[in-house]
């Protein structure tokens, strides 16, 4: 271990620490608002750039396929003029993939707008139901828990329709930028953490600052409350999956051609993201990322030292925070 | 519904044609084992072709009852049970060694001769009662080690390192790589393990540098074995880096581009096969089996499983037409599948795709690594035969 080793580690620990944690603000924000833990943000990750390497190929991905029969599940499920956002995305989308064929940067737009349409289909189907089960006068739908299945039941059947989709190997778009700034970052990988400053600083501003992201806050603690000031919780839900979906868009576009993107390899990812988050409560973004950042860091080391106990000795980080956060709450958490 | 209507044919055939042989074939053609399952059901398919147009076996027709198992044990073994009740005469399959170690048990308790497509060794050895039944076709990851470290010690390598899957395929290659290395005098001076999904190998890659190996085995299969030899190549190694044979398939081409550019690894001598001396007796077979899976599927589209498929069949033959001398299976179904199972571990010096195939009492694989197994080094882009070991 000398001081080039401990450099190299250290730089690698601070660029994946900054993907787990572009994850588990998405993850954070859509607990906050939705109550749900997006579990299946792994595959939405992966999706968009499997669709890029798909349509740079020429050809429709599946993914389209299947957002628009979510969005078609979404129109029936809405009346009246609520009809007209699924419709109009869904046609829009369609024509949007079949000019994007052979071009890279229309791909990339669509891409990105394929997984945003996903994300807010696949809560307005799925989720949305589910918390507005309840009958008036109660605050809260499904249980945390419920959702949380829900969310484990998405991830198994994202996972395998991407298999379907897009085969069992790994796929290498181009990068944005070539080259490398210092040895041991490349200016692909320097981007990607600008974006995630970017996004944590955003979203810290969104939620803090400006009125419709306190507007979101309220929608996830109190229902009846949101609604009596005019805030429509459907509507709060679907904005935070259309942010989660976007970054996550983002996120596996910018990393695809460092890390090769294949069908499978979103999970991790997110579950590693999952332990970060869960390292700042689900609740707080600044602490959800530096603590992804950690876990980079301590995965990045154990590597070294010891590589075939890695994933134990990252997942066992969960216990002591768990702990720490169950020593810490005031009340009782569904 | 294609299982349905496997199922109803498969009835339909049987009331019409008595007399048929049927052999019962698993595959993986859905699941994570698709690429290899797809190509070998495709060549059963071809097999069936050429025989209906022949006429089958000795005046027997012979069908091919393909089930799928989707690359799940439990699936596999469902299969290979309703087959076996359906009257197969053998069963061939599957892809993968943990599915077909649990196919094992059906055979033996059936007495129904088998014929394995995966690489594990346990599939095969030792030959107690139950693996007194299964025989199999591809070669075992401890024949390529072989290989792999004949090439080293050709090459005067003395201290080597290792990185591979932190599964049973990993973790398998490093047993075997290690008892080789050792047999051999060489050093293993470190070992280090990755996940499939890993999207990051830095710390082990800078570990196995620190060691200063002169080679570097990397024990992964697919496009996720790209990942440590790009990481490797980053950092700054400069010496050999070897691959096993799980990676020799176009994708791991196309993922790794120029930093797969000299990789050296071993593989079934089918890879390469017009690249090979024309006294390498798997030459011809093999230019004969692509040429057949071309005419039907397209250019370019055989693949080195599908030629494990083709091997049972070399052997399946033969064995049938011998045992349909000794018995008959309309009378007798069971004295026939044993007289099969005979006839099959009689197989002597039978030229395949991958090899020569000698079975014997002790050996249900009956290759040797110089007939199995040659050096490929990737160039350009392409497969390029380095090294044959006859």
């Amino acid at each position: 271990m000398d001081a080039t080793i401990l450099g190299l580690l250290l730089l690698d620990g601070v660029q994946n620490g900054v993907i787990y944690g572009l994850l588990a603000l998405a993850m954070v924000l859509v607990f906050a608002v939705t109550r749900v833990i997006l579990v299946p943000i792994g595959e939405l990750m992966m999706f968009a750039p499997l669709s890029f390497v798909w349509l740079q190929g020429g050809k429709l991905p599946g993914t389209l396929w299947l957002a628009l029969a979510l969005g078609a599940l979404w129109a029936l499920l809405e009346r009246g003029r609520g009809r007209g956002l699924p419709l109009v995305g869904g046609a829009g989308l369609l024509l949007l993939f079949l000019l994007a064929r052979g071009s890279p940067a229309l791909a990339y737009l669509a891409a990105l707008l394929l997984v945003v349409y996903l994300g807010v289909a696949t809560y307005r189907v799925f989720f949305q139901p589910m918390r507005a089960a309840s009958p008036e006068g109660e605050h809260r739908g499904a249980t945390v828990l419920a959702l949380l299945i829900m969310a484990v039941g998405l991830h198994v059947a994202y996972q395998g329709l991407g298999l379907v989709f897009f085969g069992p190997e790994q796929f290498r778009p181009d990068p944005l930028l070539q080259g490398e700034v210092v040895v041991g970052l490349t200016w692909q990988g320097a981007l990607v953490l600008a974006f995630a400053l970017l996004s944590a600083a955003a979203l810290y501003l969104f939620f803090r600052r400006s009125l419709f992201g306190k507007a979101l806050l309220a929608a996830a603690e109190n229902r009846l409350g949101a609604r009596l000031c005019g805030i429509r919780p459907e509507e709060a839900g679907m904005v935070a999956f259309a942010i989660a979906g976007l970054m996550a868009a983002l996120s596996g576009l910018l990393l695809a051609p460092l890390i090769n993107a294949a069908y499978f390899m979103g999970f991790m990812l997110g579950l590693k993201a999952f332990v970060a988050a869960i390292l700042g409560g689900l609740v707080s973004y600044p602490v959800a990322f530096f603590g992804a950042v950690l876990v980079g860091l301590f995965e990045s080391f154990t590597s070294f030292y010891a590589s075939a106990y890695k994933e134990a000795l990252v997942f066992l980080l969960l216990v002591p925070a768990l702990f720490y956060q169950s020593l810490r709450a005031k009340g009782v958490e569904e | 519904m294609k299982r349905a209507l496997a199922l109803v044919t498969f009835l339909a055939l049987a009331a019409l044609a008595q007399g048929a042989l049927k052999v019962g074939v698993v595959v993986s053609a859905t699941g994570p084992a698709a690429s290899l399952g797809i190509p070998e059901r495709n060549t059963f398919l071809l097999i069936q072709e050429m025989l209906d147009r022949q006429g089958g076996v000795a005046g027997r027709k012979v069908e091919f009852v393909i089930l799928d198992d989707a690359s799940d044990t439990t699936q596999a073994v469902r299969s290979t049970r309703r087959l076996v009740e359906e009257g197969a005469v053998a069963i061939v399959g599957t892809a993968t060694t943990p599915a077909s170690l649990g196919m094992i048990p059906v055979v033996a308790e059936a007495k129904v001769p088998m014929i394995s497509l995966a690489a594990g060794k346990e599939i095969i050895h030792p030959v107690d009662a139950q693996r007194f039944w299964v025989f199999k076709t591809p070669q075992t990851e401890e024949l390529m080690a072989r290989a792999i470290v004949a090439d080293m010690v050709a090459r005067g390598v003395k201290r080597v390192g290792y990185i591979g899957f932190n599964d049973a395929y990993g973790e398998g290659w490093a047993r075997y790589f290690e008892a080789e290395l050792k047999a051999k005098g060489l050093q293993l001076v470190v070992s280090e393990r990755y996940n499939r999904t890993d999207t990051s190998v830095t710390g082990q890659a800078l570990r196995l540098i620190a060691r200063r190996p002169d080679a570097i085995l990397i024990g992964a299969s697919g496009t996720p074995a790209v990942l440590p030899q790009r990481t490797l190549k980053e950092r700054g190694y400069r010496g050999l880096i070897y691959q096993t044979h799980g990676v020799a398939n176009p994708d791991f081409l196309r993922v790794g581009g120029k930093d797969v550019e000299g990789t050296l690894l071993p593989a079934g001598p089918i890879l390469v096969a017009e690249q090979l001396p024309s006294t390498f007796p798997p030459k011809r077979v093999a230019l004969d089996y692509i040429q057949r899976y071309e005419a039907k599927y397209g250019i370019g589209s055989y693949s080195t499983f599908g030629a494990h498929a083709w091997d049972t069949w070399l052997i399946l033959r033969p064995a049938l037409e011998r045992a349909l001398k000794k018995a008959d299976p309309d009378k007798d179904l069971a004295a026939f599948r044993a007289a099969l199972r005979d006839e099959i571990e009689a197989t002597k010096g039978v030229v395949g795709t991958h090899g020569v195939f000698t079975f014997t009492k002790e050996d249900h694989l009956g290759l040797r690594f110089e007939d199995a197994a040659v050096m490929v080094r990737v160039e350009n882009g392409r497969w390029k035969l380095e090294r044959v070991f006859r």
